[in-house]
């Protein structure tokens, strides 16, 4: 378990970005990577989220998820906030491309153009696709 | 391993975390605790009440650090501090009040 100053001082930081690509249900991909992003936030990375192509579905307001019997985890994107994690992107072709707009979407984000995300994804250390 | 409550099983997993949120109880966490020697006060009661409404709210069990700033945030600077929190849970606030309140480990504990 991570305690407060434990882990923290041993001081490497990364820039870690998370590349959210597929759709939230029918696959573990989704929830495993939320799961990856909140470990590196505890543990103080400097962490930055991408959603693309069906991946900005993970996002959307309104899932219901009674027929496919798994739990709806989208409540969690908000808990993001709380563990530090403010850089969320949004590409605007794919959030366009599916009649979705930032207004749609459970946090708020930053919508940028895939030309311009290519620039933030090579600033980062590792960058990890789901 | 699993907890006995009014003749139904209530099961853990290898740490003691009970698998089923749906069964906890009052009693049950009344028990749980007696298991980790906390003898359950009011500030228990806060605190574990505090992380069910997190759990409700965001579906995970936050880390130490993120429980310390929202108790803050809800409760004021007294409690929303890593001292008041380790003397009412001495083995982790996160991961035993966790355990007491019928959650999951806590989501960035190893």
């Amino acid at each position: 378990m991570h305690e407060e100053d434990e882990f923290g001082e041993s001081g490497v930081v990364k820039r870690f970005m998370y590349v959210n690509r597929k759709a939230p249900y029918g696959t573990i991909y989704a929830l495993e990577c939320l799961e990856m992003i909140l470990i590196a936030a505890a543990f103080d990375q400097d962490v930055s989220v991408v959603f693309a192509d069906d991946g900005v579905y993970q996002l959307k307001k309104g899932q219901d998820t009674k027929a496919v019997n798994m739990k709806n985890f989208s409540p969690t994107y908000r808990a993001l906030d709380d563990y530090d994690v403010e850089k969320i992107y949004v590409e605007k072709e794919s959030l366009e491309a599916r009649g979705l707009s930032a207004d749609d979407l459970v946090i708020p984000v930053e919508v940028v153009a895939a030309a311009d995300l290519v620039e933030i994804m090579a600033a980062q250390d590792v960058v990890l696709s789901s | 391993m699993a907890y006995q409550m009014n003749g139904t099983s209530v099961e853990t997993d290898e740490e003691g975390y009970i698998t089923d949120i749906s069964l906890w109880s009052k009693d049950l966490a009344d028990l749980i605790a007696q298991d980790e020697n906390i003898d359950m006060t009011d500030d228990h009661w806060e605190v574990v009440n505090f992380l069910r409404d997190y759990y409700e709210e965001y579906q995970i069990a936050p880390a130490i650090r993120v429980l310390t700033k929202a108790v803050k945030k809800s409760l004021g600077p007294d409690k929303g501090n890593s001292k008041y929190l380790y003397e009412l849970f001495p083995y982790g606030p996160a991961k035993q009040a966790c355990k007491i309140a019928g959650l999951p480990k806590p989501t960035g504990c190893i």
